[in-house]
């Protein structure tokens, strides 16, 4: 019986050993690409990488910061880069996630695709200015009853340079059934403040990140945030702005402001902020407060839907309407908007009715 | 020849896995939902058969037979076909960077796939030598894939009729495949 025992496991352990040397043989002998060339953007950028491996990872080892929730899994499609030649065949894994336009301009998600030869790419210019940093939060802040701020230290790499108005990726971990996900949020905080970021983030019902953020995060916590990202910011001109937001669409405006603040800006500035009752303003005092420091700022509030005895002296109304009948001359300047997809159609279709040329509108859906 | 050609029929059709051993149901309900998927897990099926079982027969009677460990049988079929589909995955990567875009998210799926470890150990009970073992493998991945390419094209019209709720998806497919292995014990006895 124990000589029957033994026999069988050395028999089963020499098996193992046996075909674990042949496929790592094999491995070697047949799955070598060598070092591979792989051009970005047409020869702007070039890189040399071990061949074998998948893109995604090929790039974020150096230091090419492509953005990614599922670990390579196939299941976020955040990952997506146009691969001009050297990809191979569409896998059925990327299938789903590429819209038939998508798969006319060879975009595929870098996760999946495998480097076995030169490959010729293309990436957002902005991704090369993009690092993941490792972070850790140093202050959580209840703003109001589903808005929080977070102030987030930098660790390693430990700065970031950013124009008022662009955006982090935050990463959530993994929690209760939640996996890990990825969601843009604008910075809040000043550009000059390099070692620290803030987010004002916004408690979406069920959103797997900001549920996390408002239950599972704690001071102190280490978390990871990727950027900065995106176009949105104030102009070089000089042109008098309207600033529109709803909700946690304060957060690029109030780091713009203050920056305005600091660098001695006198440009003018119409600050409307959309809100639904009393409860859901933020920052009020701290606003009122930038009236009296830049010369040329006013922030005008508006709720919604405000009780009619509640006491609120301030505007009343959609927070389009209030800005449509508060500047009747707009021709001559430049609108900013931060809120949602709705809220941002409906001021696009006011402000262009009164005369506001559309290239003169920037905005930043989420 | 004929013997072959005969092997190979029993092994495909009245001895089909699929709808006569009921073997193999797991991927088979799971991947049969459309034709282009359950042919890309066929082809790899029949591939797999064919190579695993021409390669348990060499190790169960040159290895296992002589040296009296006949009760490792399962174990050891199981690690040669794990082994296996790992090199063929390999192979066909390195190949034919088509083909494994095709198949190559079913081939692991398909060393777990108790059909193929089935057909070794059927061809254990038959007084076969290796290029029959080879043709029973081939002819037993060759039925399977006919069995789900079948299942797959009555799922697809399936899916367009209004099928009573509790019977979506895995429960109208375990009664569609119920009914053609009845069809299908029509074949048993044809070849003995």
């Amino acid at each position: 019986m124990i000589s029957a025992i033994v026999t069988a496991t050395i028999f089963l352990v020499v098996m193992g050993l046996i075909f674990s040397a042949i496929l790592l043989f094999a491995e070697k002998k047949i799955l070598n690409y060598g070092q591979c060339e792989i051009s970005i953007n047409g020869g702007e950028k070039s890189l040399t990488i071990k061949g074998g491996g998948f893109l995604l990872s090929g790039l974020l080892e150096n230091e090419i910061y492509i953005p990614s929730a599922c670990g390579g899994r196939g299941s976020c499609a955040y990952c997506k880069v146009k691969v001009h030649s050297g990809g191979g065949p569409l896998s059925p894994v990327e299938e789903p996630y590429l819209s038939p336009e998508e798969r006319k301009n060879n975009v595929r998600l870098s996760c999946q695709v495998k480097i076995r030869g030169a490959m010729a790419i293309e990436i957002p210019k902005e991704l090369f200015s993009i690092k993941r940093h490792k972070c850790r939060l140093v202050h959580k802040k209840s703003l109001t009853h589903d808005i929080d701020e977070l102030r987030i230290e930098l660790l390693s790499p430990s700065t970031i340079a950013y124009k008022a108005g662009q955006y982090v990726q935050l990463e959530s971990n993994e929690y209760g059934k939640q996996e890990k996900v990825i969601r843009a949020y604008s910075l809040s905080s000043v550009p000059t403040d390099t070692h620290f970021v803030e987010l004002v983030v916004r408690h979406v019902p069920n959103g797997i990140c900001s549920t996390w953020v408002f239950d599972v995060l704690k001071e102190g916590d280490e978390l990871f945030v990727a950027g900065p990202y995106g176009e949105f910011g104030l102009s070089d001109t000089n042109a008098p702005a309207i600033f529109i937001a709803g909700g946690s669409g304060m957060a690029p405006f109030w780091g713009m402001l203050r920056h305005m603040k600091e660098s001695g800006a006198q440009r003018q500035v119409t600050y409307f902020f959309g809100a639904t009752t009393q409860r859901d303003l933020f920052y009020i005092d701290e606003l009122k407060a930038l009236e009296k420091e830049l010369p040329n700022f006013r922030f005008v509030p508006c709720l919604s839907a405000e009780p009619q005895d509640s006491g609120w002296d301030g505007e009343r109304g959609l927070v389009t309407e209030v800005a449509a009948r508060t500047i009747p001359e707009l021709a001559n300047h430049e609108a900013y908007l931060c809120g949602s997809p709705g809220m941002i159609d409906a001021c696009i279709k006011t402000l262009t009715e009164r005369g506001l040329p559309k290239e003169k509108i920037f905005f930043d859906k989420f | 020849m004929t013997a072959f050609f005969l092997i190979f029929i029993s092994a495909a059709i009245t001895d089909n896995m699929l709808l006569s051993r009921f073997l193999g149901m797991c991927s088979c309900i799971g991947l049969s939902k459309k034709s282009d998927t359950a042919l890309g897990l066929g082809t790899a099926v029949v591939f797999v058969t064919s190579i695993t079982a021409a390669l348990n027969f060499l190790v169960y009677n040159y290895v296992l037979i002589p040296s009296g460990l006949e009760y490792l049988t399962f174990i050891t079929f199981i690690i040669v076909i794990a082994a296996t589909v790992q090199f063929i995955e390999m192979v066909i990567e390195r190949v034919s960077p088509s083909l494994y875009g095709t198949l190559g998210i079913f081939l692991p799926l398909i060393t777990v796939n108790c059909a193929i470890l089935g057909i070794s150990l059927f061809m254990l009970n038959k007084p076969y030598g290796f290029i029959e073992a080879f043709v029973f493998g081939f002819g037993g991945g060759v039925g399977w894939m006919v069995a789900i390419m079948l299942i797959s094209a009555i799922r697809e019209r399936i899916n367009e009729q209004a099928v009573p709720r509790g019977l979506e998806g895995p429960g109208i497919t375990l009664i569609i495949i119920g009914i053609m292995a009845l069809a299908f014990v029509g074949f048993s006895g044809m070849i003995r």
